[in-house]
């Protein structure tokens, strides 16, 4: 055996090669078995990026099949909720350019909304309770329902099966409580002239914003 | 003396402190209007417990604490309340915010209230209690509740009690004023603080800028045990983290706490308040603010009522409004503009500045960030302020964590440094306010989206319900056809054939002579309803104007004649038993009746409400026919009084529903 390797060193090289494919396929035939991860984990990462407010204003039913579909090749550009924002967080997950929201599906809107029932015109039909997506409603058959404000993720899904229209979003309004600083303006840092040449005048006339 | 220790950067802005130190602390006196912001202090804002129109003493609580990290306020002077709204209150963002609003009577009335001088007798939760009841939140500027911050965990030991007599930042002598007159109130809230807190040492902390300050203090402390140590000035110092690292070397874990390396930290004005809360009795309703800056003619210190508008107390100091450019409240560097003079003085407002354009100017216009690294020198926290800068930027807020941007004290050292004049700590601010706001929305959108998957989750196990229980039902109905295919006898449907069989077969074998009038009789009634529902078929075709009217009328005809000749065959059959019993005829009799009753009945189910009425109409009016021609009757007859009495009310009651009758059948035509 010895000998015949010896004589014909490419036959040699050749088994070689051959046992050694055997070991590595082996190897990672057993290491794909045994390290497998259960579902889809780039569908789990993209999911935690969308905003779940499950409204399914992508055309999917929640946020969860979305992101499936994102995984699957679908555009990330269908979520209006997640906004730019949300666009470019997908983008740098899946290291694809960012584009533009889909106006098709929805304008992004800046402030948050939450659902409210006129609980006076409420007639107790359990259609909006039927419509929520996350069990934010709360109410049943012929009592009135109401919203629960802290679950609410504003996706306006319970106003469109309201059969008296008593359901309004209401938009969170700036307040004490969430007042924030903001970036300071841009185009202060872009005027054309040299800030020491300005005629002291205009340096000490104006205000502070 | 103590060892002291250098924290990095720094930077050493004009001071002009020496203006407001000409004169004494003035008490600004009892404006005609406070208001009480109800959130002064960070944390939940505290509940009003009086409503307007109601007398309120001085010290008197008029909004409870709500949770653990808040406190009550009090009544600074005594007044009726007369609104509580929404007012402008000292804050950046120049929003409204809930106030209660008194109209004070002058008086100053106090609430009977009693103080501990012998405070040594009270158990320290107690004690604690007390602080929080008298409603004090730090001083300094953030307004954290005292009460929280001296809540020590029993199992962290403390080896350093720092009492922050800083006052690092330009123009404010709040507190240099107080060590001056005030110094053995200092000490005793400084005892007050030793023996809740047990610390190894009790140190005050005073930059060595205030030296008659320091020997006001020191001259006090004699023989007390509590140190007051003095170091070189240099801005931020007054901060927290840096006077720890300044008086013990050790420096606050990265998002840690004071309490982390055995040290806490006491405002010097909050140590005075404690004082005043334990010894006297009293709460916090008024406080010592610097009102300075070139646009007032006397600058001073003011012992002001907490509530007091801004306006009031800057008058009281001389205020020129046409020399201020803007008004700041606190100092130069961390102070924000208010955005109106008639804001209220609150419990963190240390310092009113009021300068003049000349002597604190609008900045410059920023420019372009030249990596000069002077920013990064200064940085009292060794960040890297360029860096945080550039990813404020891009809003690349990851790498701001990263870079530790929630160390950033927001001392202003970056900006004072910056030759570009970059606004560096407005950046960090609001890069701090989006990553707050984004992990906040990011626990949101976890929390909805566990309460979507457990929805779902619910649905199909509902549905699986379901599914199981059809399972059953089917499995269970396979069963039993099962069993009925081997008993013979168990087949719902096989019984009701057999049923109507039976039923059949009884008609067939009876033949006595009731069954047989019986079933003619039978047979006359349902005649009768074929022909009333033929007929009401083809009044509605006609009135639809149907092609099936033809059809219908022949079918009617047809019918017809089935009714009479049915009604020929009882006829004849009745004829043909004249010698019936008359009990039995009796009996059916009234069989008849109350089948005739029920056809009628039937019938008059069938009829739409037109007919209905129609029906009802003219049976009425026959009815009523017949009284009136009864009482015609018995009036010739020359009957009773009371009968032809009873007739005649007959005859209207009847003319009333024949009336009534009408209309009913009137508006069933309309309709």
């Amino acid at each position: 055996m010895t000998d015949l390797l010896l004589q014909f060193p490419l036959l040699a090289a050749l088994l070689a090669l051959v046992g050694m494919a055997a070991v590595f396929g082996a190897l990672l035939g057993f290491a794909a078995v045994r390290f497998k991860t259960e579902g889809n984990p780039i569908a789990d990462e993209i999911n935690n990026i969308l905003p779940q407010t499950q409204c399914g204003q992508c055309g999917y039913p929640g946020c969860r099949p979305y992101a499936e579909a994102i995984a699957n090749g679908e555009d990330i550009n269908k979520c209006p909720p997640g906004g730019e924002a949300g666009i470019q967080a997908l983008a740098d997950l899946l290291d694809v350019e960012p584009m533009p929201l889909d106006e098709e599906h929805g304008e992004e809107s800046n402030a948050p909304a939450v659902a409210f029932i006129r609980e006076d015109e409420c007639i107790g039909c359990t259609k909006c309770i039927q419509a929520c997506p996350i069990d934010a409603i709360l109410g049943a058959a012929k009592q009135m329902h109401t919203v629960i404000a802290s679950e609410c993720t504003g996706c306006d899904l319970c106003v469109e099966p309201c059969p008296v229209d008593c359901i309004d979003m209401i938009y969170e309004k700036e307040s004490m409580q969430n007042w924030h600083w903001r970036l300071p303006n841009p185009v202060s840092r872009q005027v054309e002239i040299i800030a020491s040449d300005r005629p002291e005048e205009s340096a000490s006339g104006e205000r502070a914003a | 003396m103590r060892k002291i220790f250098d924290f990095h950067g720094g930077i050493h802005p004009p001071e002009n402190k020496q203006q407001s130190l000409r004169s004494r602390i003035a008490k600004a006196g009892i404006p005609p209007e406070l208001i009480i912001p109800l959130s002064q202090h960070i944390g939940a804002p505290s509940h009003p417990v009086v409503s307007v129109g109601d007398r309120v003493l001085k010290g008197q609580v008029i909004a409870q604490a709500l949770g653990f990290v808040s406190v009550p306020k009090h009544a600074p002077s005594s007044g009726i309340i007369t609104a509580i709204e929404d007012r402008l209150i000292a804050h950046p963002s120049g929003l409204v915010a809930p106030c209660i609003v008194i109209a004070t009577d002058g008086r100053d009335e106090w609430l009977t209230h009693q103080g501990y001088p012998n405070y040594t007798s009270l158990e320290k939760p107690e004690l604690i209690e007390l602080i929080r009841h008298a409603g004090i939140a730090g001083m300094g500027g953030a307004g954290f509740p005292s009460a929280v911050k001296l809540s020590v965990r029993d199992d962290i030991t403390i080896d350093t009690l720092i009492v922050n007599g800083t006052e690092c930042e330009p123009y404010i002598t709040a507190d240099d004023i107080l060590m001056r007159e005030r110094a053995d109130q200092i000490i005793e809230g400084a005892k007050i603080l030793h023996y809740l807190i047990e610390p190894g040492e009790t140190v005050i902390g005073v930059e060595d800028n205030k030296p008659e300050g320091i020997a006001a203090l020191r001259a006090a402390a004699k023989g007390t045990g509590i140190e007051v140590a003095s170091f070189p000035t240099k801005y931020p110092s007054g901060g927290e983290k840096q006077l720890i690292e300044i008086l013990t070397g050790k420096q606050v874990p990265s998002g840690g706490l004071p309490s982390d390396v055995g040290v806490v930290c006491q405002n010097l004005g909050s140590t005075v308040a404690i004082y005043e809360a334990i010894a006297l009795g009293r709460p916090l309703i008024s406080r010592i603010t610097t009102v300075t800056g070139d646009a007032v003619r006397e600058p001073q210190n003011f012992e002001v009522l907490i509530g007091t508008p801004m306006r009031y107390l800057l008058a009281k100091a001389g205020y020129q409004a046409e020399k201020n450019n803007r008004l700041i409240m606190g100092g130069p560097m961390m102070g924000f503009t208010v955005p109106d003079l008639n804001v209220p003085v609150v419990k963190t407002t240390n310092c009113l500045l009021a300068p003049t354009a000349l002597e604190l100017p609008a900045p410059p216009p920023a420019q372009a960030c030249i990596r000069c690294g002077m920013c990064a020198e200064v940085c009292p926290a060794s960040l890297l302020p360029q860096q945080l800068f550039w990813f404020a930027q891009g809003k690349e807020l990851e790498k701001l964590e990263q870079h530790n941007l929630f160390d950033c004290i927001e001392c202003g050292a970056c900006s004072y440094a910056c030759p570009s004049n970059i606004p560096l700590v407005q950046y960090y601010r609001a890069s701090k306010a989006e990553i707050l706001h984004q992990r906040e929305e990011h626990e949101k959108s976890e929390h909805s989206r566990a309460r979507f998957e457990s929805r779902q989750q619910r649905l199909e196990q509902e549905d699986a319900e379901k599914e199981a229980k059809r399972a059953a039902r089917k499995q269970a109905a396979e069963e039993r056809a099962r069993a009925g295919g081997r008993q013979g006898d168990d087949d719902p449907i096989q019984a009701a054939i057999e049923r109507a069989q039976a039923k059949k077969a009884a008609l067939q074998s009876d033949t006595g002579k009731g069954n047989e009038l019986q079933k003619l009789e039978q047979a006359v009634v349902t005649i009768q309803k074929r022909v009333d529902t033929a007929q009401a078929k083809l009044k509605q075709a006609q009135a639809e104007g149907s092609d099936l009217v033809d059809a219908l009328i022949a079918g009617l005809e047809k019918t017809r004649v089935k009714l009479e000749k049915a009604e020929q065959a009882l006829q004849i059959f009745r004829a043909s038993q004249p010698a019936a019993p008359t009990d039995t005829a009796t009996v059916d009799a009234a069989q008849t009746a109350i089948r005739k009753a029920m056809t009628a009945r039937q019938a008059e189910a069938e009829m739409s409400p037109e007919q209905r009425a129609k029906t009802n109409l003219t049976k009425l009016e026959q009815r009523l026919q017949k009284s009136r021609e009864k009482l015609e009757q018995s009036r010739q007859t020359d009957q009773e009084d009371s009968i032809i009495e009873a007739l005649e009310s007959t005859v209207e009651r009847l003319t009333a529903k024949v009336e009534a009758a009408r209309q009913a059948m009137n508006t069933a035509t309309d309709s």
